[in-house]
């Protein structure tokens, strides 16, 4: 006996799962994304109270000041399930590989300005240990904010966060080995420049207010201090000073903060819109973190910068940061 | 002593990988099921790249066994050179 | 420092700790207890957070780049099975059965594994099991998701996947699972990573990963199988993490041995008695086999686990408390299970059927100590009953165990004639068992086990209060996904689809 199984034509039962069809109806396929994301966590009949915080629900979403009507409408606009976020970043990889390759072809890091490199060592070295705190920040989100639409993005975000401080790691090992880290780490744990940040760090990690923590990190702290290092200090005045060199090897970082401040603009927007509550506690977040790390940035620009220099690019940070809150329906 | 094992997805890929495997465990047994391989052998089993490279023709590195890597058993020491595989018993 | 200095040559673990391991910063400004709250309660004692050996040291840029490539692999597979209707190559749509318990009760549990893994790599207070978290829990969405993706074609033409979201919540067999999976995650950080990391993935994954696969390839069900060794070949990273995880606790205090063990006695009997739905599924719900369920306990349970008990005896760990109970059932477990869903068609969303003529051979060859005495007289009469044109159901519900929350069907360990039941009375109450150990794991907690949300109690309370029908619409449970395979309409849509496409 024969089969050709691909001729047929065959009816199909059903277009789609029951719970994707009650979210978007059943004219369209749903697509991999809404498959792999949606109603993915348990809702109902949770067996057993944590036993590390019995006032706690399983999946709980009380452990934040903001209220969802319903947690999945946070979609993500990049759509990314873990095939879609893996493939992506397996290309950017492998740009970054072959840009790593040809810093280290042209010998690009040995013809550099030495101020050139002095700013890649005091400044980004010591970053990867901030990338490590956005890490655990981000996996704390993930474990405890409440649907898988919200959650999921998070897990991704925490592994971003971690690949950076590993490509930060690279670059260090390539101006100076060993001692570049070893260097860096001490500037991290001593030197003034540093320690507002690392000491607010410290406090964002004794935080466990989900949607705060994520709205701290992620939209705040990320939102200042990648236009001000990556964006300015880097890809600006260390290009300019012969330092593309560097802009290559931080070129994921640019991209990545690119890609991933859509999806954490549209969080906010819908969070903001789904009542005033909520506006009202982002707003509050939003306002007073955004005033702290402004500040808690400034002795870090200074590594890179003269004094008013520095207050110049802090402040447009701070400002673009508001401009990205306004559009995303908060404070007006 | 107790059985260490590696299990494989069996395909084209694989197959120079439990030739290298076979080459350097000569006391190892190899069972083929549906749609996987299996080497197993007494208290110790490891898998070199040198060995691996030899029969693929090509540079491999370790990591890449993770593609095709379907479980093992033993206690796991990886290295860029080999991965071992041993039952302190 | 000295700049522009050539970098040396780092092997992968040298490179590998700078990477991780030197991310973390000894916290100066805040309590280590205020960063890590949950880390301490259990009991479980740790000095050195470094000596945490990491086997299988994987940076974010190869994490990126393997599992990439496994993912092309993967959709390519699934693509070409929804194109090619890949689902008419399966031997016999009452394989089906198999992967439709899957869907509602494993792959949620894939997904709980992703969230519980977030936690505690979060909660561990040093970065080495952090990051080794983190990994699993990423790698435990991947799991959850392509099984959806695979199922979601199967979906398209048959009954009993559709509601699968509903049901893990809702329906009464999914709570093994989900009570299993709340359980671990209700726990503290250590008991979670022996809950899930050793007992569940070292133990145990692998009796359900690799043979019932194979046994998917074998009967045409590339799709399965696929995303099966796909997601194994994450396990045998996570399985390296559960064993280095238990080493690391052993050899940080002798305090924790005694924590330990009573973990793995816990979790090993918690497991095996979730894996009895596995036993059912490699037994009667492969159309073709490739090993019965008590040859591949002794391959992975027996073979494998004693090599790991033996290697784990050097820190005074003694093999799990219910070993022998265990040992004792594996020739009866499967029949136990398949009788009872059998029974009980009526309410799950999968068919069941009575063994045919070369099933009935299959299983006298397989279990020739149990299968012709014990089972076979009931499968016979349950036969009987449906030639004379009756159908075998017991509409009477079953008295679910407080613990492991399946019916209590199981027989007495040294007496398979004899029903095994227990009780305990806690706090005026009366709770009831499947076993001694399902008894014990409640006696040890059972605060935490009166909390359980039993389902069968929950068709008599508020709202349905007993109204069978409404049980049905709140479970989105429809009669075509129920009962038996023979008068289904999967097993007729098969068939005919199967005879449009076959040529002599």
């Amino acid at each position: 006996m024969q089969i050709d199984v691909q001729t047929v034509n065959i009816e199909q039962k059903n277009q789609t799962f029951t719970h994707l069809k009650k979210r978007f109806g059943d004219k369209k396929i749903p697509s991999r994304y809404q498959e792999a994301s949606y109603d993915l966590q348990a809702e109902e009949n949770l067996h057993y109270r944590p036993t590390w915080a019995p006032e706690q629900e399983l999946y709980d979403p009380n452990l934040s000041k903001i209220r969802m009507n319903d947690w999945y409408d946070l979609k993500d606009p990049r759509q990314f399930y873990y095939s879609t976020y893996t493939l992506n970043r397996a290309k950017q990889q492998e740009t970054m590989e072959s840009n790593f390759k040809t810093v280290e072809s042209l010998n690009l890091i040995e013809g550099m300005p030495d101020p050139v490199l002095a700013v890649a060592q005091d400044l980004l070295i010591p970053l990867r240990h901030a990338n490590y705190a956005a890490n655990m920040n981000n996996t704390l989100v993930c474990g405890y904010g409440y649907g898988t639409v919200f959650t999921q993005p998070c897990v991704y975000h925490a592994m971003d966060n971690l690949g950076i401080a590993q490509y930060l790691s690279r670059l260090g090992l390539m101006i100076g080995d060993v001692e570049s880290l070893e260097a860096a780490k001490q500037d991290w744990m001593d030197s003034d420049a540093w320690q507002p940040l690392r000491r607010s760090l410290e406090d964002l990690m004794c935080v466990r207010d989900p949607v705060e923590v994520f709205i701290k990190q992620n939209f705040v702290l990320d939102g200042l201090l990648y236009p001000l290092v990556y964006q300015r200090i880097v890809d600006q005045n260390l290009v300019e000073q012969g330092g593309s060199g560097i802009s290559i090897l931080t070129q994921f970082m640019t991209n990545w903060y690119l890609e991933s401040k859509r999806w954490v603009d549209s969080v906010i927007k819908t969070m903001a819109s789904e009542s005033a509550e909520n506006k009202a506690v982002l707003e509050e977040w939003i306002d007073s973190a955004a005033n702290h790390f402004t500040s808690v940035l400034l002795p870090v620009a200074g590594l890179a910068v003269a004094g008013n220099q520095a207050d110049e690019l802090v402040s447009e940070a701070h400002d673009e940061l508001l401009q990205r809150a306004k559009k995303a329906g908060l404070f007006k | 002593m107790s059985k260490v094992f590696i299990i494989l997805q069996a395909n084209e890929e694989t197959r120079s990988i439990v030739e290298a495997i076979e080459q350097d465990n000569p006391d190892a047994e190899v069972v083929h099921e549906p749609a996987m391989v299996k080497v197993q052998a007494e208290g110790h089993l490891v898998v070199r790249r040198e060995t691996i490279e030899e029969e693929i023709g090509r540079e491999f590195d370790m990591q890449e066994l993770n593609i095709n890597l379907i479980t093992l058993s033993g206690n796991v020491d990886e290295d860029e050179d080999a991965l071992t595989l041993t039952w302190n018993s | 420092m000295d700049i522009k200095k050539t970098p040396k040559k780092l092997n992968v673990k040298e490179k590998y700790r700078l990477m991780t391991r030197d991310l973390a910063w000894e916290p100066s400004y805040r309590d280590e207890k205020e960063i890590y709250p949950y880390v301490d309660y259990e009991g479980i004692k740790v000095h050195d957070w470094s000596k945490w050996e990491d086997p299988f040291r994987l940076t974010m840029d190869a994490y990126w780049k393997y599992q990439a490539e496994k993912e092309r692999k993967y959709y390519a597979i699934i693509d070409a099975h929804a194109q090619n209707n890949g689902h008419l190559n399966v031997t016999d749509a009452r394989y089906l059965t198999a992967i439709k318990l899957f869907l509602q009760s494993i792959s949620p549990g894939e997904y709980a594994s992703h969230r519980g893994f977030a936690r505690v790599g979060r909660e561990f207070a040093g970065v080495g099991p952090q990051v080794a978290c983190q990994m699993q829990s990423i790698d435990e969405i991947r799991h959850a998701q392509t099984q959806v993706h695979a199922m979601s074609n199967y979906n398209k033409f048959y009954n009993g996947f559709k509601d699968f979201a509903n049901q893990r919540d809702r329906i009464w067999y999914t709570s093994v699972a989900r009570s299993f999976f709340d359980d671990a995650m209700s726990a503290g950080p250590f008991e979670f990573l022996i809950a899930i990391g050793f007992s569940f993935e070292y133990v145990l994954t692998n009796l359900l990963f690799v043979p019932f696969m194979s046994g998917a390839a074998y009967n045409g069900d590339m799709a399965t199988c696929t995303f099966g060794f796909s997601a194994q070949s994450d396990e045998a990273r996570h399985m390296t993490l559960g064993l280095e995880c238990i080493k690391f606790m052993l050899e940080q205090d002798p305090d924790n041995i005694p924590i330990v063990q009573k973990w793995i006695d816990k979790w090993f009997w918690r497991g095996c008695r979730l894996l009895t739905l596995v036993a059912a599924m490699m037994d009667y719900m492969l159309p073709k086999r490739v090993m019965s369920w008590r040859e591949a306990w002794n391959i992975y349970g027996v073979e494998n686990g004693n090599a790991l008990f033996r290697d784990l005896a050097r820190y005074g760990i003694k093999p799990p408390m219910h070993w022998d109970d265990v040992e004792k059932s594996i020739d009866h477990t499967s029949h136990q299970i398949m009788l009872g869903l059998y029974q009980w068609k009526f309410g799950t969303a999968f068919h069941s059927w009575t063994p045919t003529a070369s099933d009935i051979e299959w299983l006298k060859e397989k279990y020739p100590t149990t299968f012709e005495k014990y089972y076979l007289p009931r499968w016979e009469y349950a036969i009987a009953q449906k030639e004379a044109g009756g159908e075998y159901n017991n509409f009477g519900l079953p008295k679910l165990c407080q613990t492991c929350q399946l019916p209590c069907l199981f027989t007495e360990p040294d007496d398979p004639t004899q029903l095994a039941h227990r009780e305990t009375e806690y706090e005026g109450e009366k709770y009831h068992f499947c076993s001694d150990g399902c008894q014990h794991v409640f006696e040890q907690e059972p605060e935490k086990y009166v909390q359980a949300w039993l389902p069968m109690p929950a068709l008599m309370q508020e709202p349905l209060k007993g109204d069978l029908a409404a049980w049905m619409e709140w479970v989105s449970l429809e009669p075509t996904a129920a009962g038996e395979y023979a008068n289904s309409e999967d097993k007729a849509n098969f068939e005919k689809w199967r005879k449009q496409v076959s040529t002599d």
